[in-house]
C-alpha cells in the first residue's frame, strides 16, 4: 500500500520579476558597522536609526539598563520613554518602534527561544503596547550585534533598511517597487538578499501590508525562511497597531541578514546547565505532547472544542460560550489541514513546532484570486475570533481571512472581535445597508467579512470606518445617531481602545480583572486564570484572585523580558507534575527557566528573582501610562459584556446558573421578576465584585486605590527616577 | 469602599447519598462509576488536569479503571493553557 505526500512546495511564485525591483532600489544611505557576538546573552549596544534625517547611530547599552530593565520588552519600554514626550502622537515622528529580543533570545537547546519583543505608541490605545512576535528577526539582529533596534522619525518615500551582519554594513534604500503585502515582499526581500539559495535562512524580513496604511489595526509580520516549504512564513506582532506606525514612517520592510546560526552565538555562562534542562524538556515533548495538547500537530488550534466545551469559546460578540457547529472549525479539522510531519518550529531548536501551516489554499476572493498560498495558522485565536464570533463556522472561509489580515497586516484579534461588534451593532439595527455601503452583516456573513477587509486594504467604503477600531466605531456610530453609546459601550469589546481576545471572561470575575487590569489593554499573555478560577475554583476570594493576578501577569512578563515563548511553559507539563505542590505554576519549567536565565547570563536567576525583574519592568510600564494620562482606575474598568449578560437573550441563555447566584449569593429570589429586572440586579452585584477586585489587586501590587504604584513601591523596585517620582506624586502615589 | 470581604470559601457538601461532589458541585453518582465518568458527566474534555477523589492522586492512565465511592469528594484541577 502506498500513500501520497502532498507536495506542500506547490504555491504561487512571487520573485519573477526581482531583478527589476531591485534595479530600481536606490540607496540612501550606507553605513559600515563592526558585527558582534553576543557575550552571555548581550552585545551591551543598540541600534537608532532616524528615517526622517537618514541617520544611523550605535549606543551603548548600560549595566544599569541591564539591571532594572533586564531586555525585551524592559528595553523596548525604556527607549520609548526617553525618545517620546508625554504629548507625543502614535503618528509624530518621535514615535518610536523598537524591537528586542532579550537576552535568552537565539539560544537554541530550549523550545520557545527566539522572540523578540516590539514596543511603540499604540494608534488604538495612546500608551505603549508590547507584542511578543516570533520569527527570525530578533535573534538575528542580536546576532548582528544589537540588542535593540529603535526606528524613529519617517521617511520621505518607501524605504528598506537593510542590516547586513556578515557584510558589517546597514543601508536604507529606496524600494518603490515591490508590493507591500507581506506574504508577497517577504518572499521578495529574502531572496532579493539571500547570497544564494543555502543563505536563505539567515535572513528575515519584517513588514505591513496595505491594511495597515488605512486602519488602526496593523500587525507586523516577521518572516522566518522554512526550508522545507521552501517558503518565508510569518509570524505577527499582532497588538495594538504597530504596523500603522510602521507604514506611517513609510517603512516597506526591514530585514536583517545574519550569521549562519550555531548552537552557542550567546556565548552563555554555562551551555551545560542550558543543556541538561533542555534535554529533559524535549524528551517530555516527544513523549507527552501527543497525550496532553498536541501541539506538534495542531498548534493552538487544539484549544477549539476545549474552549466550546467550557462555554467560554466567544461566540457572536461574546454574547455566548458555544455552539453546535464549532465542530467545523475544531482541532480535528486542523489536523487535516495544516501539513504535517515537517519541522514547524519558528526558532531553530524548538521542538514543540507548532507554528503550523495551511498549505495548497487556493484564494477565493480579492487580489490574489485564483492564487496558492501556504496560511501560517490558523491559531486559537483567529479560529474563535475571525470564526465562532462572528457566527462563521466554515473552516475555507477561516483560512481565507486568516490569510488576508496577515498579508494586509491586519490584527487578527482585533479584527474579529471588531467585525463581531459590527455584527451585533447590525443585529441591533445600529447598523444597516445604508450605513454600512451595501455590506449585510448578519452573523455568519463570511463574504461581507472578508468585503469589509478588502475595503481595509484599499482605503474605502466601511472599511474606513471599521478599521479605526472598536472604541472609534463606537464614537462614530453615536455622533452620527446611529445608536445609543450605552448599549455600545457595554457590548464593544475593547479596554483601553484595545480589542479584547477570545476568551468568554463573564464567569470568572479573576479573567475579568485578567483582562481589564492589564497595562496594554485586553490580551490574555498576561494572565489567563479562568480554569483556576471558575472551573476549579481554587481562587475563593478577592485576596486569592488579587494574588493570583499579581503573581501570573508577572511571571508571563518575564518571557517578554528574556526573548521567551511561553506555550513551552505550560501547554506540556511533566509527568510528575500533578505530584507538585503548586502545579499550575508548573514548577519544574519555572525551574528550567531559572536555570537557562542563569546560564545565559551568569547571573543566579531564582523563581523570586523572576517575579523581582518583571516587577520592575510592569510598574514602569504602569507609570508610562500615567505620564501619558492613564494608567489609573477608570481605566481599568471593562465592558459590561465581559463581566455578565448585556441582553435578556444572554441571561436567557444563561438564567439558570444566575438565578442560582441571584438566590444563593446575592440574596435575592429571582422567582417571578422580570428578566430586565434581573439583569438590573445581577449588574449592580457583579460591577461591585469587579470594584472591589479592584481594591485587592491594587493593594497587592502596591499600588493605591486608584491604581497609582506608591512611592514605597517604585522605591523598593528601583525605579524612583525623578519624572517617574514626580509622576507618582502627582497622581497620588 | 472599604477593605475586600471575599467571598466564603466553597465547602462541598454531599447532600445525599447517591451523590459526589466535582469540584464543590453536587453530581449523581452510580454504581461503578469511574474517574473517565465523572469527567465525561461533567464535559471535562481538557486533556492537563489533575485528578484527586477524596485526596488521593489519579493518575491518568488509571481514569479509566479507578472508581470513585459514594459520596467522594473529587477535585479535578485543570491547569491553565491558551495563548
Amino acid at each position: 500500500m502506498s500513500t501520497t505526500t502532498p507536495d506542500y512546495t506547490i504555491r504561487t511564485n512571487y520573485t519573477d520579476n526581482l531583478e527589476e525591483m531591485r534595479a530600481a532600489h536606490k540607496v540612501l544611505l550606507e553605513v559600515p558597522f563592526t558585527p558582534s557576538e553576543p557575550q552571555r546573552g548581550y552585545n551591551m549596544r543598540s541600534l537608532h536609526i532616524d528615517l526622517t534625517n537618514l541617520k544611523v547611530t550605535e549606543k551603548k547599552v548600560t549595566q544599569e539598563m541591564v539591571d532594572t530593565f533586564v531586555g525585551g520588552r524592559g528595553f523596548g519600554l525604556w527607549h520609548l520613554w526617553n525618545a517620546t514626550t508625554p504629548t507625543t502622537k502614535w503618528n509624530d515622528p518621535e514615535n518610536e518602534i523598537v524591537i528586542s529580543p532579550g537576552p535568552i533570545a537565539g539560544i537554541t537547546q530550549y523550545p520557545g527561544t527566539g522572540k523578540s519583543i516590539v514596543v511603540a505608541i499604540s494608534p488604538l490605545t495612546d500608551i505603549p503596547i508590547d507584542c511578543n512576535v516570533g520569527g527570525y528577526y530578533g535573534p538575528l539582529l542580536k546576532f548582528c550585534g544589537f540588542d535593540a533596534l529603535e526606528l524613529q522619525g519617517k521617511a520621505d518615500r518607501e524605504v528598506v533598511i537593510l542590516i547586513d551582519g556578515p557584510r558589517g554594513v546597514i543601508r536604507i534604500e529606496e524600494a518603490p517597487l515591490e508590493p507591500a503585502d507581506s506574504h508577497i515582499c517577504s518572499e521578495i526581500f529574502t531572496h532579493m538578499y539571500a547570497d544564494g539559495p543555502a543563505d536563505l535562512k539567515n535572513v528575515s524580513v519584517v513588514s505591513a501590508g496595505k491594511g495597515s496604511d488605512h486602519s488602526l489595526i496593523g500587525c507586523l509580520n516577521f518572516s522566518f525562511y522554512d526550508a522545507k516549504r521552501k517558503a518565508a512564513r510569518l509570524k505577527q506582532a499582532g497588538r495594538g497597531g504597530v504596523g500603522t506606525v510602521f507604514r506611517d514612517k513609510k517603512l516597506k520592510a526591514l530585514v536583517v541578514r545574519g550569521p549562519v546560526i550555531k548552537a552557542d552565538l550567546n556565548h552563555v555562562a554555562d551551555r551545560a546547565r542550558i543543556q541538561k534542562v533542555g534535554s529533559v524538556i524535549n524528551k517530555e515533548i516527544h513523549d507527552l505532547d501527543a497525550q496532553q495538547c498536541n501541539m506538534k500537530r495542531q498548534g493552538t488550534a487544539h484549544l477549539v472544542e476545549v474552549m466550546d466545551a467550557y462555554d467560554l469559546l466567544p461566540v457572536k460578540n461574546f454574547q455566548y460560550g458555544n455552539h453546535p457547529d464549532t465542530k467545523n472549525i475544531a482541532s480535528w479539522v486542523w489536523d487535516k489541514r495544516f501539513t504535517q510531519g515537517i519541522p514547524d518550529g519558528c526558532w531553530y531548536g524548538c521542538t514543540m513546532s507548532c507554528s503550523k501551516g495551511a498549505d495548497g489554499h487556493v484564494v477565493k476572493t480579492g487580489p490574489y484570486k485564483g492564487d496558492i498560498v501556504t496560511v501560517d495558522g490558523p491559531e486559537y485565536e483567529n479560529a474563535a475570533g475571525l470564526a465562532a464570533n462572528c457566527g462563521i463556522f466554515d473552516p475555507d472561509w477561516l483560512l481565507e481571512v486568516n490569510f488576508y489580515c496577515d498579508t494586509y497586516g491586519v490584527d487578527t484579534i482585533s479584527y474579529g472581535t471588531l467585525c463581531a461588534f459590527a455584527m451585533e451593532c447590525w443585529q441591533r439595527g445600529i447598523l444597516n445597508a445604508e450605513r454600512t455601503g451595501g455590506l449585510d452583516l448578519s452573523w455568519g456573513n463570511a463574504e461581507s467579512q472578508m468585503e469589509i477587509l478588502h475595503q481595509i486594504a484599499r482605503g474605502e467604503g466601511f472599511g474606513l470606518i471599521a478599521g479605526q477600531g472598536i472604541r472609534k466605531m463606537k464614537q462614530i456610530f453615536a455622533e452620527r445617531g446611529w445608536g445609543d453609546l450605552k448599549l455600545m459601550t457595554d457590548i464593544g469589546m475593547e479596554v483601553k481602545g484595545l480589542e479584547y481576545s477570545q476568551y468568554q471572561s463573564k464567569e470568572s470575575l479573576a479573567q475579568q480583572g485578567g483582562y481589564a487590569l492589564t497595562n496594554k489593554g485586553p490580551q490574555h499573555d498576561e494572565a489567563w486564570l479562568i480554569f483556576m478560577d471558575m472551573v476549579n475554583k481554587h481562587l475563593p476570594t478577592f485576596e486569592a484572585k488579587a494574588e493570583a493576578l499579581h503573581y501570573f501577569p508577572l511571571f508571563r512578563t518575564w518571557f517578554g523580558l528574556h526573548g521567551l515563548c511561553k506555550l513551552p511553559w505550560n501547554d506540556i507539563e511533566p509527568a510528575n507534575n500533578a505530584e507538585q505542590a503548586e502545579p499550575a505554576k508548573v514548577p519544574e519549567h519555572v525551574h528550567n527557566y531559572c536555570e537557562i536565565a542563569s546560564g545565559v547570563t551568569g547571573l543566579e536567576v531564582t523563581k523570586e528573582k523572576i517575579i523581582e525583574q518583571s516587577e520592575k519592568v510592569y510598574n514602569f510600564q504602569r507609570v508610562f501610562n500615567l505620564r501619558r494620562g492613564y494608567g489609573r482606575r477608570e481605566h481599568d474598568w471593562p465592558p459590561y459584556r465581559s463581566v455578565g449578560p448585556v441582553t435578556v437573550e444572554e441571561y436567557e441563555s444563561r438564567a439558570e446558573r444566575y438565578d442560582k447566584q441571584m438566590l444563593e449569593e446575592i440574596g435575592v429570589d429571582p422567582a417571578g421578576k422580570p428578566v430586565e429586572e434581573k439583569i438590573a440586579i445581577t449588574r449592580k452585584y457583579r460591577e461591585d465584585r469587579y470594584r472591589k477586585l479592584c481594591d485587592a489587586v491594587y493593594k497587592r501590587r502596591g499600588w493605591t486605590t486608584d491604581g497609582v504604584p506608591t512611592m514605597e513601591t517604585i522605591t523598593k523596585l528601583g525605579i524612583a527616577f525623578p519624572e517617574v517620582v514626580e509622576l507618582v506624586q502627582k497622581n497620588g502615589g | 469602599m472599604g477593605e475586600p470581604s471575599g467571598a466564603p470559601e466553597m465547602v462541598p457538601v454531599v447532600d445525599r447519598p447517591g451523590r459526589i461532589v466535582v469540584n464543590g458541585d453536587p453530581l449523581d453518582w452510580r454504581e461503578g462509576m469511574t474517574v473517565r465518568d465523572v469527567l465525561k458527566a461533567k464535559n471535562y474534555i481538557f486533556p492537563l488536569v489533575i485528578t484527586t477523589v477524596n485526596g488521593t492522586l489519579i493518575p491518568r492512565g488509571s481514569y479509566d479503571v479507578a472508581v470513585v465511592p459514594s459520596g467522594a469528594d473529587v477535585k479535578v484541577v485543570h491547569l491553565i493553557s491558551g495563548g
